[in-house]
């Protein structure tokens, strides 16, 4: 019964788009509850690897466990219990703020719609701007807005794909603020970035290149590993490592 | 009614009618067609300028040509020789000539380039001529469900065909395309959403607003145009709900398979014009060369242009007319499978 001590488990884990492999044989667990981040080069591999595990993209081989549930066999049974933010904005632009909310919410059988819509405004820091239409806000608020609507239905786990790129240093920092608070209450984060102090506020890591996993530990443990100090360092050194980064 | 369908619906209703352009698609482009259906679209015609030339100046000629002129479609222009009336239809002055040389034997010539207007004109002047005593013969023609010819009796039940067909299938063509343009289908993909649920929110009110043009334009024919409508309303709408499955089955087929919007709305003309021009709206399917005229049997529009025509103008039942209903339940029942099952959540 391994599957359910992690949130989340890769077995040989495999991408092939034609002859091009995006995830290539990629094994790996991540705890229930703690913060996990993903790291590579544009192109790596990340992205597939979340659509992966969220039901949207059919592995061609290998296994992905997410909350118990075999992704290959049931995509659609993962959908009730995950939350999915990407880094392209994907609410509604011609719907108000109220509104885009009232819909995931009711999509997701949210139970006290309102008062559930309500406390995704004020998490967003939307209060007063309900009847606003999405499409006019700023990006850091409406990434704040997008995350607020991912979470409303109290996921296991949350899957955030760069969800900050684009935003600024202070919406960013709220951002991780309620990321924190989400896994204090227990959720599982599931998060890729390109920012090396996001990476710091991670429990763990595991860095891609290429399809695969090159290494996996807390901040700590890959700077000690590889004998640098910022995670920066760590990045590009085994990046650099092995080649070209495609 | 599932829950989750209740808000895909209720998302789709204010997207559509918050966006001004849609407004106009669907209230003002039904009216504005069918007017212009009704109004320029004619094949009718009316007041023919005629050279006259009479050589002969007997009473016998004068007689005919006053015949013309009482029909009030001949509006007689004189003229003292051939060659100036032959000059006037080079110049497009008169549209016919009638001849009567020294010895009154009568010439009536129509300006072929004018095409289908000229046959019609030859026509009237042959039924003038028929009318006319001393023929030997009287011809007399009736047309029947339609007995004074008019063409708006004929082209404005069509248009709803062609209306019908051209909102809803670029509407339903953008529909699945447009999400996954601005990336919110992705977002969608990742919820519990049910296929079914999705799909049938995204048609359903496409469907509602094919079946208010379908009204819309009933009623300014009927209302407006006073075209009569033999046949029963109810059929008429069980007609309109399955030329919708074929329109919408079509459009979403496109939009699975479009990558950009633009794509999807070329795809989505590429497909109304053929299907118009096979669909027997202007030209006639019997007409049409054999391998085209098999190409028509898998044109919906062609049933529905049936199905109109004969409700208008003749009151048929479902007793001579459920062969076009029939083939529009199949046709719209393997579009649509098609559809559905070219869509999926995960890829």
């Amino acid at each position: 019964m391994t599957d359910n001590d992690y949130a989340v488990t890769l077995e040989n884990l495999t991408r092939k788009f034609g002859d091009f492999t995006a995830v290539d044989d990629v094994s790996f667990s991540v705890n229930r509850g703690e913060i996990f981040g993903f790291l590579g080069a544009n192109g790596a591999g990340k992205s597939t690897t979340i659509r992966m595990l969220c039901g949207i993209l059919k592995p061609t081989s290998g296994r992905g466990i997410v909350g118990g549930v075999d992704i290959s066999r049931t995509p659609e049974k993962v959908k009730s219990f995950i939350g999915y933010m990407s880094q392209k904005f994907s609410l509604y632009d011609d719907l108000t703020v109220e509104e885009n909310l009232n819909f995931f919410a009711g999509i997701y059988g949210v139970k006290n719609r309102k008062d559930a819509v309500n406390r995704a405004i004020e998490s967003a820091g939307l209060a007063g701007r309900e009847k606003k239409m999405t499409g006019s806000l700023p990006v850091g608020w409406k990434q704040q807005l997008s995350l607020a609507s991912a979470v409303m239905h109290n996921p296991d786990i949350l899957f955030l794909d760069e969800p900050t790129s684009g935003v600024d240093p202070v919406s960013r920092r709220k951002f991780w603020e309620t990321i924190r608070a989400k896994s204090d209450d227990g959720t599982t984060v599931f998060v890729t970035t390109h920012y090396m102090t996001e990476a710091e506020y991670c429990d763990r890591l595991s860095i891609m290149r290429a399809g695969k996993v090159i290494a996996l530990g807390s901040p700590d443990e890959l700077k000690r590993k590889n004998d640098r100090d910022t995670l920066e360092d760590v990045f590009v050194s085994l990046v650099q490592q092995t080649g070209d980064t495609r | 009614m599932s829950k989750r369908l209740k808000f895909m619906l209720k998302k789709e209703l204010l997207q559509t009618l918050r966006d001004p352009r849609m407004r106009i698609v669907i209230l003002v482009m039904p009216i504005f067609q069918t007017l212009v259906f009704g109004y320029a679209v004619t094949t009718d015609v009316k007041s023919v300028d005629t050279a006259v030339v009479d050589l002969a100046n007997t009473s016998a000629t004068r007689a005919v040509t006053d015949q013309f002129v009482a029909s009030g479609i001949f509006v007689p222009v004189w003229k003292n020789s051939y060659e100036e009336a032959w000059h006037a239809m080079d110049q497009s002055e008169i549209q016919a000539m009638i001849l009567f040389d020294r010895n009154g034997r009568m010439q009536f010539v129509t300006d072929g380039s004018r095409g289908l207007s000229a046959g019609v004109t030859a026509g009237y002047a042959a039924a003038i001529l028929g009318r006319n005593q001393q023929a030997p013969v009287t011809v007399e023609s009736r047309a029947w469900y339609n007995p004074m010819l008019e063409s708006r009796n004929f082209y404005v039940p069509g248009v709803i065909a062609m209306m019908v067909m051209v909102i809803t299938l670029i509407l339903s063509s953008m529909a699945v395309v447009r999400e996954v343009e601005i990336g919110t289908m992705e977002q969608i993909m990742v919820t519990p959403m049910k296929r079914w649920e999705f799909i049938v929110g995204k048609l359903l009110p496409f469907g509602v607003i094919g079946m208010v043009n379908v009204l819309v334009v009933t009623a300014v024919a009927v209302f407006w145009f006073s075209i009569p409508l033999q046949g029963s309303v109810p059929l008429l709408m069980l007609a309109a709900v399955l030329y919708l499955m074929n329109t919408l089955g079509f459009g979403l087929l496109i939009s699975t398979v479009s990558r950009t919007q633009q794509q999807a709305m070329l795809s989505a003309f590429f497909v109304i014009f053929p299907a118009s021009l096979l669909s027997g709206f202007a030209f006639p399917i019997a007409n049409m060369p054999a391998v085209i005229r098999f190409f028509t049997l898998f044109n919906p529009m062609r049933y529905m242009m049936t199905i109109l025509r004969d409700l208008f103008l003749k009151g048929n039942g479902l007793s001579t007319l459920w062969p076009n209903y029939l083939a529009m339940f199949l046709l719209g029942t393997a579009l649509l499978t098609t559809a559905i099952l070219r869509f999926r959540k995960t890829s």
